[in-house]
């Protein structure tokens, strides 16, 4: 990564007729250019080279049948490491050929398996309504004794009604006839109440459930069925019964006449399923090998099939030139990598079969290329959090180098914690040392995915919270002392004053009294603070005057990177014009808050600290209090800056609008060709407003912009307390169980305390600290120099395309 | 009794003026030097500053802590 983008510059290929699938081909794999489109007015379905899109279509359409297919067999689909090249057209045709192969194969397969389910589940029927009706035929036989069982030899002939297509027999003049099938659980009430409606008494009908559930056949839902028998008498009633049946969707089956009957086709249907179940068996044991072997090509064919899409969306885009017969192909190329380009097509040339070699022109162009910066795994986090507030004009100044260290320094300050910091940079260091694996893995959880995107950052954070909780010696809420504190009670509260101490509650250490205070602590806050009653009122002077410092630095930073985008645009007078005003400005009134607040820092003592002025107080009368009578030493000094920074304003406002005006009536020193590309229709008023815009943006924001960076306080504070309740409320307690129940107890309360410290103060007020550090970037320090409306370079590559299986879940 | 403040303040000094003014000049050339050296000088200079600033604001308090009484008694004995 750089300091600003990469050199664009506009190329020209040209492709010979033989040789450009290859040429795209290795331009692809390497990824280095974007192509332009040169055919924007044609539709999609007008371009050369549809019907191989169309094809790579049809082939993308099988493809992912074949792949449901094999993930419905929960077959792996192994992955190798390195991508296959695209295939060559002449290799195209076999692919879709061996695809097209496999798909008849497969539902030709699948359509016999489904048959044969078919007939399986109607044996399976079957029998059990023949298991089941026999039970019937026997009780009732027993209920009705004398009407039935002599019926059964008194008539032993029976005649099959072909019509109704039941067996019936006679009986006193009467057909008794028999129908008997499966019906749908939900149904068979209705069913019982319409047969009894209809025939009127005529019919005897008996049920019962399966003790199975069977799956139904067309829709292969599981329900419970009931077998069923009707015995009726008559043909107009059997008619009738037959009617009601095929409306309720009832599957008939013929009923036996006897019993002899009955077990013979029992046994019958008994070895008709083990033949169907070894059969379908065999099919699936077929369909499972078929789909191994092809899912140990399906990846490759899945990535040749992209790959070869993708050449041919691009040559759509090039346009032909008929008296060259070549494709010509405008691309965006960094110029670093020209030579890699050239070497690409020379490569494509050769495997290709054109006799002439393709080649490269470089051609001007007045068009805003777009913006390329180059990062490695460690900066790309960085990158793209820059880039989510926008993209960088081409060759501007890019905050992203200094974003590395100034981010992570920032969240530190806000989240300031060393425990807090020792566990965040454990979980980054995980992530990053097994970052192999896990990239292999390819999660689909996608806040997993954005965590570990981000590990690099979360590792920087955390470093940097590592050093500032040891600045503010704050270690789960509670501070180390390593150096030995500063301050001493012993000479404080020396044995004279022992009634004084037992008579109060509170008492405070005076730093005038001799050998109390020592020095500072070495490295940090010292340690005694932690345990005042009026430690705050300390730390919020001390952190608020670091916030405004800290702010007021990283502004005027901001500002002094916006002098390389001047330089570099040539344009040497917004270095006088903008940079100076607005440095003088920032400098002459926030830049002296700065020096006072460490003026007091160094000037005012114990001893003289009744005359500590009121820094808020002095810097807000400096603006009332304006008089140029008072000259005084300290208020001349500060009439003087006040001056200055007020007649920046003008000079910010006015400065740019009237040079440029000036420039354009043809001031002297200047080349005309200078500004020849600049707007050659100057409108002095859209100059000057866009200037007053500005103007207006900077003198308010440099106020409101640094009591921004007071949060940096408000949420350090904010999590020093809600550490420090955390311990409070739940560590303590665990702590002040005194006896042996105490240690056991201690257990599930560091449990419940490592749990919220995890979610509450690691996850919330690392987020919320981490948003707050982003809006500091993105606002206060990029609103000085940075512009984001550029446009990102893409570049042609196969690793970049999604695959569409892939997102689907079915590779 | 050489002070303790100077002491300190010139370590750390020398410390960051190293980290970030003598080590940029020791990294290799190669693509990254240039975000290595950024990342280096911006890391002193925020560090450096960091401390400093910590250190200015206890140089000379204007007020002291005050302690419960149990407390006193206890540092009493504690710290020397």
């Amino acid at each position: 990564m750089v300091f600003r983008s990469e050199e664009m510059c506009l190329a020209q290929l040209f492709l010979q007729s033989g040789s450009e699938y290859d040429c795209i081909s290795e331009l692809g794999e390497l990824g280095l250019v974007e192509f332009r489109d040169l055919n924007p007015s044609v539709s999609s379905f007008q371009r050369r080279f549809v019907s191989e899109i169309k094809r790579c279509e049809e082939m993308e359409r099988i493809l992912g049948f074949l792949l449901r297919e094999i993930q419905k067999a929960k077959i792996a689909v192994p992955q190798e490491d390195e991508s296959p090249l695209a295939p060559p057209p002449r290799q195209v045709l076999e692919i879709m050929e061996q695809l097209q192969r496999l798909e008849m194969e497969l539902s030709e397969v699948a359509k016999n398996k489904d048959k044969l389910q078919r007939n399986l589940l109607e044996l399976t029927e079957y029998t059990h309504m023949l298991k089941i009706t026999r039970t019937f035929i026997h009780s009732r036989s027993r209920v009705s004794l004398i009407l039935t069982q002599p019926l059964y030899e008194e008539f032993p002939t029976m005649e099959t009604d072909s019509a109704t297509g039941s067996t019936g027999m006679q009986r006193l003049g009467a057909k008794l006839g028999f129908v008997s099938g499966l019906i749908q659980r939900v149904k068979v009430e209705a069913f019982e109440r319409m047969l009894w409606r209809v025939c009127k008494g005529y019919t005897i009908l008996s049920y019962t459930e399966v003790d199975e559930s069977l799956a139904d056949l067309d829709t292969g839902e599981i329900s419970k069925s009931f077998v069923f028998l009707i015995s009726f008498w008559g043909d107009q009633i059997g008619h009738k019964v037959q009617k009601i049946c095929d409306c309720y969707h009832c599957h008939l089956y013929p009923h036996p006449e006897n019993d002899e009957e009955r077990a013979d086709v029992l046994d019958s249907l008994r070895t008709r399923i083990q033949d169907l179940n070894n059969v379908l068996h065999r099919t699936d044991d077929y369909l499972r090998q078929v789909l191994q072997k092809a899912a140990e090509s399906a990846y490759t064919w899945v990535v040749q099939v992209k790959k070869m899409k993708a050449i041919y969306h691009i040559l759509n885009l090039c346009s032909f030139d008929v008296t060259n017969k070549c494709l010509i192909a405008e691309v965006w190329c960094p110029v670093s990598d020209l030579a890699n380009l050239r070497g690409a097509l020379e490569k494509g040339s050769r495997k290709g079969d054109a006799t002439v070699p393709s080649f490269v022109n470089r051609i001007p162009s007045s068009d805003t290329p777009p913006t390329l910066l180059r990062s490695n795994k460690f900066t790309t986090g960085f990158q793209s959090i820059v880039e989510a507030y926008g993209v960088g004009d081409y060759r501007e100044v890019s905050p992203a180098p200094y974003t590395v260290i100034t981010f992570p320094f920032l969240f530190a300050v806000m989240f300031g914690d060393l425990g807090h910091g020792v566990i965040m940079s454990l979980f980054a260091l995980w992530m990053v040392l097994t970052e192999k694996n896990q990239n292999k893995k390819r999660s689909s959880n996608e806040i997993w995915m954005t965590f570990f995107h981000g590990r690099y950052i979360i590792l920087m954070m955390g470093l940097f919270s590592i050093y500032t909780g040891l600045i503010y010696n704050d270690c789960f809420s509670k501070s180390l002392n390593i150096f030995g504190s500063g301050w001493s009670v012993k000479a404080m509260f020396t044995n004279q004053h022992n009634k004084t101490v037992q008579t109060n509650a509170l008492l405070t250490l005076d730093p005038n009294v001799s050998g109390v205070f020592s020095g500072p602590y070495p490295f940090g806050i010292d340690p005694i603070w932690n345990l005042a009653v009026n430690r705050l009122s300390f730390l919020n002077s001390y952190k608020m005057k670091m916030s405004v410092i800290v702010g007021v630095i990283h502004m005027s930073f901001g500002v002094v990177l916006s002098v390389f985008n001047h330089l570099h645009f040539r344009q040497k007078f917004s270095v006088y014009l903008l940079f100076l005003p607005e440095l003088l400005f920032l400098i002459c009134l926030f830049g002296y808050l700065v020096f006072m607040i460490l003026y007091k820092w160094l000037a005012f003592s114990a001893r003289n600290s009744s005359q500590a002025p009121s820094i808020l107080i002095h810097f807000i009368n400096m603006f009332l209090e304006f008089n140029l009578v008072g000259l005084i030493s300290q208020t001349g000094m500060q009439v003087f800056l006040l001056l200055i920074a007020v007649m920046c304003v003008p000079v910010l406002l006015l400065g740019k609008p009237l040079y440029l005006y000036w420039q354009q009536r043809g001031g002297k020193g200047l080349r005309r060709l200078n500004i020849s590309c600049t707007a050659l229709q100057f409108d002095f008023a859209d100059v000057l407003l866009h200037q007053a815009i500005h103007t207006i943006e900077f003198c308010l924001g440099c106020i409101s912009n640094t009591a921004s960076y007071l949060r940096l306080w408000a949420l350090s504070l904010a999590h020093a307390q809600l550490s420090e309740v955390l311990w409070a409320m739940v560590m303590r307690l665990g702590f002040k169980v005194t006896t042996e129940v105490g240690v056991v107890f201690l257990v599930p309360v560091f449990g419940l305390f490592a749990m919220l410290t995890v979610s509450i103060l690691l996850v919330m007020e690392g987020l919320s600290a981490f948003l707050h550090a982003l809006r500091l970037h993105w606002v206060e320090f990029q609103n000085k120099f940075y512009h984001g409306t550029g446009v990102k370079f893409l570049p042609f590559d196969f690793s970049q395309l999604p695959s569409v299986f892939e997102q689907d879940g079915l590779l | 009794m050489v002070d303790q403040f100077a002491i300190v303040m010139s370590v750390m000094t020398l410390f960051w003026g190293i980290v970030g003014g003598v080590v940029p000049w020791f990294i290799p050339k190669g693509p990254n030097r240039g975000v290595i050296v950024t990342m280096l000088v911006l890391t002193a200079v925020c560090c450096y500053l960091f401390w400093l600033i910590a250190i200015l604001a206890q140089l000379n308090p204007l007020f002291g802590p005050s302690l419960s009484t149990e407390i006193i008694q206890y540092l009493r004995w504690a710290w020397d």
